[in-house]
């Protein structure tokens, strides 16, 4: 091989790179949260079932995000009340943001960035 | 059927440009929310408006109030830099003289106290917003009701609208705003760095059929309504007042209405 | 053809080095920008656009100048400037990168750059600029490899790439007015709003761009084989000192137009910006210098003995340059905040890290300029043809 010191000297050194993650957290365990135990029946504000939520929640917030600023559509009716499409005072009016959104996020390593301005009533002081 | 790799590559490349152009037709459907046509004077049935009567504005405190208001329910920081005040200064309301805000209505002669006295400034939802027309991602648009709101989501902080803009009403996040808040209200989002915000006539009151937040604490100074009802209250102000709007000469038909007064300093 | 890039001597190895490194520092510095914000800039409320877009806004003049060697070239058959055309689309492309990364640097969320695609705006300009420059990239790239990879094989360009030429040439001229656009339609700047706006940066920058040219030209000729030829460096010269005269011009017209109309609001970005007012004047030497190099280089370019003698061509090819550089990447741009829309001043001037990243973006490009000259230049001396017979 062409210069084959510098080429496999090069591939083990990418290869201890890329598996870094991988052989650093041999043995270490981290308890997946609780998937939601509501009837798959059950559904909920934005009418996605709770089951389906973790999937599609993204995809109401989007939704939600154009009808409220865009369109000035702010409330949604479910089960003969009204509802404010928000984060801040729909979702986490009834949820505890740490419990409902952080646990997920915390255990995938995903930090949205909805929480850049986004934020809840338990965090006081930013 | 024999065919060369050139001619294969042809064939596929112009049916891709065709796929293309024929998904860029999108590019060139008009969108909904730019502004109107040029000249023309809005026939919406609703067009937010307001009239500032500055004559009922009289104490530091009647402007503080109006201030306050809404800066607290906004989560507006309160930038006080060291040394230049207006450096990352984030303003949706604010104060000033005739001369700032008229400075092509000024003669040298007004009376002393008229001079000094201050009025309240914001965004003026122009029917023919200047901002509106150059942001390039539609982050702020106009809505139906003749507000022009801001989407905080989409903004990509390019700050074109602030140069368009003829009457400085916008501010940007220079720096992440969240230490600088005094006092948060959890109703109400924070922005973050990196984006345009401005007064929205508080939208989020107005769909719960609320009144602006300025104008609730201005005890009656500050009047909002309908521009487009010939009985709302501000156009029967604007029938029996003489009110100046904001460089008129412009063509961006602002919508907010100022009863300078000034006679009061007559004598 | 890239190939030629790895391969060189040391003065080139130096440069590519010295060029990285200063380039590493303006990235190092920008993730400080990306995480604390625009705030470490000058920029204030009142002065929103600083030293990252003026310095975008000339240097799309420097990528429209291309179009100076195409059209003698291509479309007149001027064959002095067969060796010289290659450098220009080169530049071209060196200059409409350092654009582009001007603007992403300073977007307050760049992360969200793909919402101008995602959410096309025709009535923004901002939305024409970026397609048209992508555009110009696009097409001086093709371009230029494919006109330079056809010499070095000896065989004439495919018959495609002359159709794309004559693109290239009305499309250099849209990128300017484009640009020129962003400013000449906002209601309510004085100093922005005037038709000429158009007219005068395609004026300076059909003078800077082929001054840098002959400034690269030389510095060419100095360190590598390549030589472009006297008489193609004094047909671009000639067109320096045309396009300058009609710049200085122009200039003088918006004076005009200010200062007889009297109209207070015209004339105060110019008292600003070349006397001061209320006690601000942190621009007035910067631009005073400006109208001197600008003097100075008309003194030069204009008297055929001056032009012809190339060491005065070069100090008078720096004189525009640095008098366009200062006239259009400060003057222009904060001219346009000051006074602001309340007829008060707030003053601007470029921090050290807003002055690193810019170093940075401008040492990219000289990257990209070095690397694409490296190839051109090695390509030409492989074939013996690095020396013009003009």
């Amino acid at each position: 091989m062409y210069n084959g010191g510098k080429i496999i000297a090069g591939l083990i050194i990418f290869i201890a790179l890329v598996t870094f993650p991988f052989y650093t957290n041999v043995g270490k365990t981290i308890e997946a949260p609780a998937a939601p135990d509501a009837a798959p029946d059950d559904m909920h504000i934005g009418n996605i079932p709770i089951v389906k939520m973790r999937g599609e929640h993204m995809k109401l917030l989007d939704q939600w995000r154009d009808e409220v600023v865009r369109k000035g559509e702010r409330f949604v009716e479910y089960d003969g009340d009204q509802y404010e499409k928000s984060i801040q005072n729909g979702c986490l009016s009834c949820h505890s943001k740490q419990e409902f959104c952080g646990k997920c996020h915390n255990f995938v390593g995903i930090d949205p960035y909805c929480w850049d301005c986004h934020f809840s009533e338990e965090e006081g002081q930013l | 059927m024999k065919i060369d790799r050139r001619k294969f590559l042809k064939m596929a490349g112009f049916t891709g440009m065709g796929l293309g152009l024929s998904a860029a037709d999108m590019l060139f459907k008009a969108p909904a929310e730019a502004s109107s046509g040029h000249s023309a004077v809005s026939t919406a049935a609703v067009r937010r408006a307001m009239v500032i009567d500055a004559r009922k504005l009289k104490t530091d405190e009647d402007y503080k109030r109006i201030v306050d208001a809404c800066h607290s329910i906004h989560n507006v920081p309160t930038l006080i830099p060291e040394k230049d005040t207006v450096k990352h200064e984030i303003k949706w309301i604010w104060t000033d003289t005739y001369s700032r805000l008229f400075p092509d209505q000024v003669n040298h002669y007004h009376p002393e106290g008229f001079k000094q006295k201050l009025f309240p400034l914001l965004c003026n939802h122009c029917e023919h917003p200047p901002c509106v027309r150059v942001c390039p991602t539609k982050a702020t648009f106009k809505r139906p009701d003749g507000i022009v709101q801001q989407d905080m989501h989409r903004c990509i902080g390019c700050r074109f609208c602030m140069a368009a803009c003829p009457f400085g009403a916008r501010s940007f996040n220079f720096i992440d705003p969240r230490p600088y808040i005094t006092e948060l209200n959890t109703e109400y989002p924070t922005r973050t760095m990196g984006v345009v915000e401005k007064c929205t006539f508080c939208s989020e009151r107005l769909e719960k059929g609320l009144e602006p937040a300025c104008v609730e604490a201005s005890n009656g100074a500050l009047v909002f309504g309908n521009l487009n009802d010939p009985e709302s209250e501000v156009r029967k102000i604007l029938k029996t007042h003489f009110t100046l709007q904001r460089k008129p000469e412009l063509g961006t038909m602002p919508s907010v209405f100022y009863v300078i007064g000034g006679d009061e300093y007559a004598g | 053809m890239l190939d030629k890039a790895l391969k060189g001597g040391k003065k080139y190895w130096t440069l590519v080095i010295v060029l990285a490194a200063m380039s590493g520092v303006g990235v190092i510095t920008y993730l400080d920008q990306l995480k604390t914000g625009l705030g470490i800039t000058g920029m204030s409320r009142d002065v929103s656009w600083g030293f990252y877009i003026s310095q975008f806004t000339f240097l799309v003049g420097v990528a429209a100048s291309a179009v100076m060697l195409v059209i003698p070239y291509y479309l007149h058959h001027f064959k002095k400037f067969s060796k010289m055309v290659i450098l220009g689309e080169f530049l071209a492309v060196a200059a409409v990168t350092m654009c582009m990364l001007f603007i992403v640097v300073d977007m307050g969320q760049p992360m969200r750059i793909l919402n101008v695609i995602l959410y096309p705006t025709p009535n923004s300009i901002l939305f024409w600029d970026a397609t048209v420059l992508n555009g110009y990239l696009v097409l001086n790239i093709v371009i230029g490899w494919a006109t330079l990879h056809a010499e070095k094989k000896g065989t004439p360009p495919a018959s495609w790439v002359k159709p794309l030429i004559y693109l290239s040439i009305p499309w250099a001229v849209s990128i300017h007015t484009v640009t020129a656009f962003l400013y000449a339609g906002i209601p309510g700047r004085h100093f922005w709003l005037t038709a000429i706006m158009a007219a005068r940066f395609l004026a300076s920058a059909f003078s800077g761009g082929p001054a840098l040219l002959i400034i690269l030209s030389l510095i060419l000729r100095k360190n590598t084989s390549f030589d472009p030829g006297k008489e193609p460096i004094q047909a671009v010269a000639k067109i320096v000192t045309y396009a300058m005269i009609a710049n200085v011009f122009f200039i003088l017209l918006e004076v005009f137009t200010a200062f007889y109309s009297n109209i207070p609001g015209h004339m105060h970005a110019f008292e600003y910006l070349f006397a001061g007012i209320e006690g601000y004047g942190k621009l007035v030497p910067l631009m005073w210098t400006s109208v001197i190099c600008a003097v100075v280089s008309l003194f030069l370019l204009i008297p055929y003995k001056f032009r012809e003698n190339e060491n005065l061509l070069i100090i008078a090819c720096v004189a525009v340059f640095v008098s366009l550089w200062i006239d259009k990447g400060f003057g222009l741009v904060v001219g346009g905040f000051v006074p602001n829309m309340f007829g008060t001043v707030t003053e601007y001037w470029p921090t050290g890290k807003e002055s690193l990243i810019t170093l940075g973006i401008w040492s990219i490009g000289f990257l990209v300029l070095t690397i694409l000259y490296k190839v051109a230049v090695s390509v030409r001396e492989e074939l013996g043809t690095a020396k013009s017979e003009h």
